[in-house]
This record gives structure tokens, sequence and C-alpha cells, in this order.
């Protein structure tokens, strides 16, 4: 009697149906010969339309952001030195050091980490929106948050001892921790049956957040001096952004984007539940697999070097899906561009409003994604 | 062009199908029929691939692929009882889910995968439907549109789990007959879960009765259904008659009254059970 599971022997002894080539040929419609008329048949796809206004917002939002500021610059000569960097335009700037100093190593550096931070939260929420199912899913979901406070919280607690390391170990500390809490919630995340469903992770999420947000608040008990730096961090800023929080974060946020972008028909195919995206040809655990690893390390590199800036994640996807409609091919890159935008006016407001004193951002995030939460409340209603 | 060799399912200590033998020629019907539980959702899944098993499957003479789903959408086109079909989502964008396994895994569906998207939307009166939200069609609608997803795998075995069971009687003979004429005219070969006896004994040509994860009985509707096979099998009474197009399993009251001093009427018993 042969008993082996059928799997293990696959391919060792006998032909088998090829996977790249068309299976054991049925073809049901003709092929034609090519000259016939476009089919009538338009699937979801991208609009131009939608990129545009994508650019276009976040690019308003960066000129906003460069030309505003604490330090009273006059707009037409913060452009005029910008210009003057850009070759072949033969600008010419006469700002003093000061002012450029200004505009190269404060301004500009925090635009672009917010629009990578931004970009990123937003693209990850969504990519964990569509392989969980769950609208209310953000990059936070898994255990990032938690894994990087409490990362975090060790390495302020640690500092005076860290200060003569060559790197600032804060970031590297919550990086770690984000990391270490997201492949505990993995390890953990099966269910009785060996398998890692989307509840089953989501449920080892929610046990690995209170373990490590309980030794988080156990070691800021123990040591209340740093109650107040640790807390600085988890509202976020992006204000103290040189352009090394940049070269650090933009690997990790580039690879990811390019993953999660490059997975979103998958993540489409996902939406009919694992059983039948698996039955139309597409591997379920793989892509959750994958589309979670490329948001975490991406989320990860992000929350490191900003702290933990809440509701971007949720608030740029669903009101994308609420104008765009729900397929993931326009979702996941319109977010990028979105999120990017969002998160560079909140910032923008954050230093602005009480200037010159600053908002923490993760404030202002929350204060315009609590109602919002409302709204999309209210929408998925409809839909059920 | 299906053959299944000694196939075995369990799951943890629970053994779901014992030793399941059959084979199945192209463009043939084959009806599984049983009570619940009897195994054969199980054996369908198998089929698709979506659960592990031993023994051998084989399509066309080829083992069939098993954990290569790509591989198996080509070969094996799978309607699930309760499909799941994302309320937002057009019914463009969903039919050509079934084209997955035929573009790349990370590309858009290619100009083939439209035109045949299209053929199958026109072949099931769904063209006008084409960008409504699934969420929006009426239950026979949307049975076409999974039965059009299925479709455009262009797949030569399609393997339906009661495809009738949440349609009303119209729209399930609707559903069958489709299928039947896809059947016909694609030499499509259909594998069934049906629990409705008469709609087994009017479309499918061969029957497989599962009881308990056995395959107990094969043949044709004529030789497996009479009135002592379905009460041995399904613990139920009924009457077989003869119609003008095939059999009729019309139920029966049984003769023994749940209640009465000889309450192991075995419906009666039945219910219980399932209760």
């Amino acid at each position: 009697m042969d008993h082996t599971l059928r799997h293990r022997r696959v391919g060792l002894l006998e032909p088998e149906l090829q996977d790249d080539r068309v299976g054991p040929g049925l073809r049901l419609f003709d092929d034609g010969d090519g000259t016939e008329p476009e089919p009538e048949v338009h699937p979801t796809r991208l609009r131009v339309v939608h990129v545009a206004l994508g650019i276009v917002f976040l690019l308003a939002a960066m000129l906003a952001s460069l030309l505003t500021g604490p330090a009273h610059l006059a707009p037409g000569a913060v452009l005029a030195q910008v210009a003057s960097r850009i070759p072949l335009l033969g600008v010419h700037s006469q700002l003093p050091a000061s002012d450029i100093a200004v505009i190269w190593q404060l301004r500009m550096p925090s635009i672009v980490l917010g629009s990578l931070v931004g970009s990123m939260l937003a693209v990850a929420g969504a990519s964990y929106q569509g392989v969980f199912h769950n609208p209310l899913a953000d990059p936070y979901l898994l255990g990032v948050a938690s894994g990087a406070g409490l990362g975090a919280t060790i390495a302020v607690v640690e500092l005076p001892r860290l200060a003569s390391w060559p790197v600032d170990p804060l970031p590297l500390a919550a990086f770690v921790g984000a990391v270490v809490a997201v492949v505990a919630t993995f390890a953990l995340g099966r269910s009785g049956r060996g398998t890692r469903t989307a509840s089953s992770l989501i449920l080892a999420g929610v046990a690995v957040g209170a373990f490590f947000t309980a030794a988080q608040t156990f070691l800021q008990q123990r040591n209340t001096p740093v109650l107040q730096e640790v807390y600085s961090w988890i509202l976020g800023s992006l204000s103290t952004a040189g352009w090394g929080s940049v070269e650090l974060v933009l690997p990790y946020v580039a690879v990811a984007a390019v993953v999660l972008v490059a997975c979103r028909g998958l993540l489409d195919a996902l939406s009919v539940g694992d059983d039948e995206a698996t039955s139309v040809g597409v591997k379920a655990d793989r892509v959750r697999l994958v589309v979670v690893t490329a948001a975490t390390l991406g989320t990860a590199a992000a929350v490191a070097v900003s702290g933990l800036i809440g509701f971007v994640g949720i608030i740029v996807p669903h009101t994308i899906r609420l104008l765009v409609g729900p397929s993931y091919r326009r979702i996941l890159p319109l977010s990028l561009l979105f999120g990017a935008g969002f998160l560079v006016f909140a910032n923008l407001i954050a230093t602005t409003v009480l200037s010159p004193g600053e908002i923490p951002i993760g404030v202002v995030t929350a204060f315009l994604g609590a109602p919002f939460f409302l709204i999309v409340l209210r929408q998925s209603r409809r839909f059920s | 062009m299906l053959e299944i060799d000694g196939l075995s399912v369990e799951l943890g200590a629970a053994t779901l199908l014992h030793n399941v033998s059959t084979r199945i020629d192209r463009g043939e019907w084959v009806a599984l029929v049983g009570p619940n539980g009897a195994g054969k959702t199980t054996l369908l899944r198998a089929i698709a691939g979506l659960v592990d098993y031993h023994g051998e499957i084989r399509i066309d003479g080829r083992r069939a692929p098993h954990r290569r789903p790509r591989a198996t959408a080509r070969a094996v086109a799978y309607v699930p009882q309760q499909p799941q079909l994302p309320p937002t989502m057009t019914v463009t964008d969903y039919v050509l889910l079934g084209r997955s396994a035929h573009h790349r895994p990370l590309g858009n569906p290619t100009r083939r995968d439209r035109r045949v998207a299209a053929a199958v939307l026109a072949r099931l009166e769904l063209a006008s439907f084409a960008h409504r939200p699934l969420g929006q069609l009426s239950g026979g609608e949307a049975q076409r549109a999974v039965l059009a997803r299925s479709l455009a795998q262009e797949a030569p075995l399609l393997v339906l789990d009661e495809p009738t069971s949440s349609l009303d009687l119209g729209h399930g003979q609707l559903v069958l007959e489709l299928t039947d004429s896809l059947r016909r005219q694609h030499g499509l070969t259909v594998l069934s879960a049906l629990h409705d006896l008469t709609l087994a004994a009017q479309y499918a040509e061969r029957l497989i009765v599962l009881s308990h994860g056995h395959a107990v009985l094969e043949g044709s509707p004529a030789d497996v259904l009479d009135a002592v096979t379905i009460n041995g099998v399904f613990d139920a009474s009924v009457e077989v008659l003869t119609g003008r197009s095939g059999l009729v399993v019309a139920p029966m009251r049984p003769h023994r009254v749940p209640g009465s001093e000889h309450s192991a009427s075995r419906p009666g018993e039945r219910l219980e059970a399932l209760r």
C-alpha cells in the first residue's frame, strides 16, 4: 500500500503537468489571428488622471512646506536657491549661508523624510487591509508599534551607556524591536492545524503587542526620568530629521514599495478568500508572507526614524478606496503618492500652527484621523 | 480523463475519505451523492488541490499537480458551495481572476485573457452586467458570474460543489442546463456534488454514492437509485418514480411515526443527531 503523502513525491518519477505551460490544453475560445478588434472588456486599471492628481497633491505639499517655517525666508529667494542647485538652469542665489542651511539641512530633509514615511505607512496599511480582509488593519497590526516602542524605551534607558556608539542607537533599537515583535507574531500565529490564517495572525499580533507593551510600561515605571523622552518619541516627529534619517530609511521604503505595488493584482485575487484564490492559481499563504514581510520591514524602518505616527495607514488607503473603488491595482500606487503628500501636509500643520512651538505629528494625524474613522465606519456599514 | 486511485484524506485523527477509486471519461458528467458529512466536498477539494491526500489523482494520464496552484488551476476549475463574492468588485474583474494562472503572476491580464473573458461573459449572457459590482447581482446572476470565472480558467475539468444549493428551483435548473450545454459544446468534463437526487439523476450520466468517506456504489442513475439503497445510505424514506426525463426521487413520510413506541424511526433519529 502506498500511503506516502502525495506532495512529497512530486516530480520524482513521473511526468507532471508543467507549471509554465498551458495545462492539458482546453481552448474553449479561439485565439483569433490577432487582427480582430480589441475585446470589449475593461478590467480596473490605474488611471492617469488619478496619478496626476496624486503628483500634484504631493508637489503642492512639498512646495508649501518648503516655503513655510519658523525662519521667515522670502518665497522667491527660497525658490531661487532650490533652482540654483539644478544644473543647466543658470539661476544664481544670494542667500546667506544660514538661510541656505535652513533650506537644505532643515526643511528639505524633513520634506523628503515625510514623503518616504508617509508613503510607506499608507502603502503598508493598504497592503495589510488586503491580506487580512480587515478594513481596520493598519501597519501596526502585527506588533510593529509595541516592538518598536519597547526597543526605543530600552535604548533611551540605556542611552548613557550607549552614548559612545558610532550610530544613533534609538532608531536601531526601535527597528530591531519591531522586527522581533512581528517575527514572534508569525511564529506564534499558527492555528491548531498548523496553518496561518488571517485571523490567527491578527490574534497573535494582539497577544504579542500586549506583551511588548507590558514590558515597555514596566521599564518606564522603573525609569521614570526617561518617560518624557520615550513619550515624545512615541508621538513621532520629522523635524529633527537630517539627511542621515533619509539615508537610513530610503532603501527599505524603496524595496518595500516596489514589492508591494508589484503584488497589487495578487491582493485583488486574495479578496475572494484563500481557498478560491488558490483554486484560480494564486498561492494565498505565500502572497501573504511576502506582502507582510515587505510591509513590516518598511514600516519598521519608517517607525525607527519617525516614531509612531498613527492613522496614516488607515486614513489614506480608505480615502482612496472611497474615491476610486476597491481594486488594489489602484489603491496601492495611489497610496504611495497621497500618503507622502498627506504626511508632508500634516508635518506642515504640526510645525506651523503653534510656531515656534511644535505639535507632535502623531497628534495631527490622529486629530484628522479620528473624525475620518467615523466616516469610514459609516461607509463600511453601507457595504455590509 | 480523471483517474482517482486509492484516495484517502485525513484531518488530524479523523479519516474523511477511505481509499476512494474511480475514473471519469472526457465529456462525462458524474455526480457525487451522499448524506451530509459523507466526504463529497473533501473529495472535490482534493481534486482541486486544496487538501493533502494519500493515493493518486491523474488528469489525462498525468499525475495531478499538487501544491502548485497555477498548474492545478489550468487543469481543474473548482466552484465551492458558497463562493466569496467581494461585493464591490466588478463582474469583469471577478471573471478575469479566472485567468490568473494564464498570465504572469505579477502581470496584468493579457489581450487573450480579455478576449476569453469577453467570450465567457457573452456566452453566459453577462455582458450587460460586466461593470456591475458583484454585490448588486441577484442570486442567479451571481451564480452565473461564478460559473463564468471558472469557465475562464479554460480547464478541461469543471468541479462544482452543490451548484444549486443557494438557488430556487428555476435558477438551479438554469445553472445545470447551462453547465450541460457547455459540457456538450466544449467537451468539458463535469464532476459535481448534488444533494438533490432527482437533479443528479436527470443531469449526471453516472452517480458515485459516498457514505462515511467510502465510495459505496457507482453506476448509472437507474442502477444506483432505488428506494432500498437510498433508505440505507440517507436514512430517508422515498419512492423512485420514472418521469418523462428520467428518475424522480420523491420523499415519502416514514411509516413509523417519531414519538410512538417504535420511535427508532430513523429519519427522526437523524434529525435528533443533527441537532
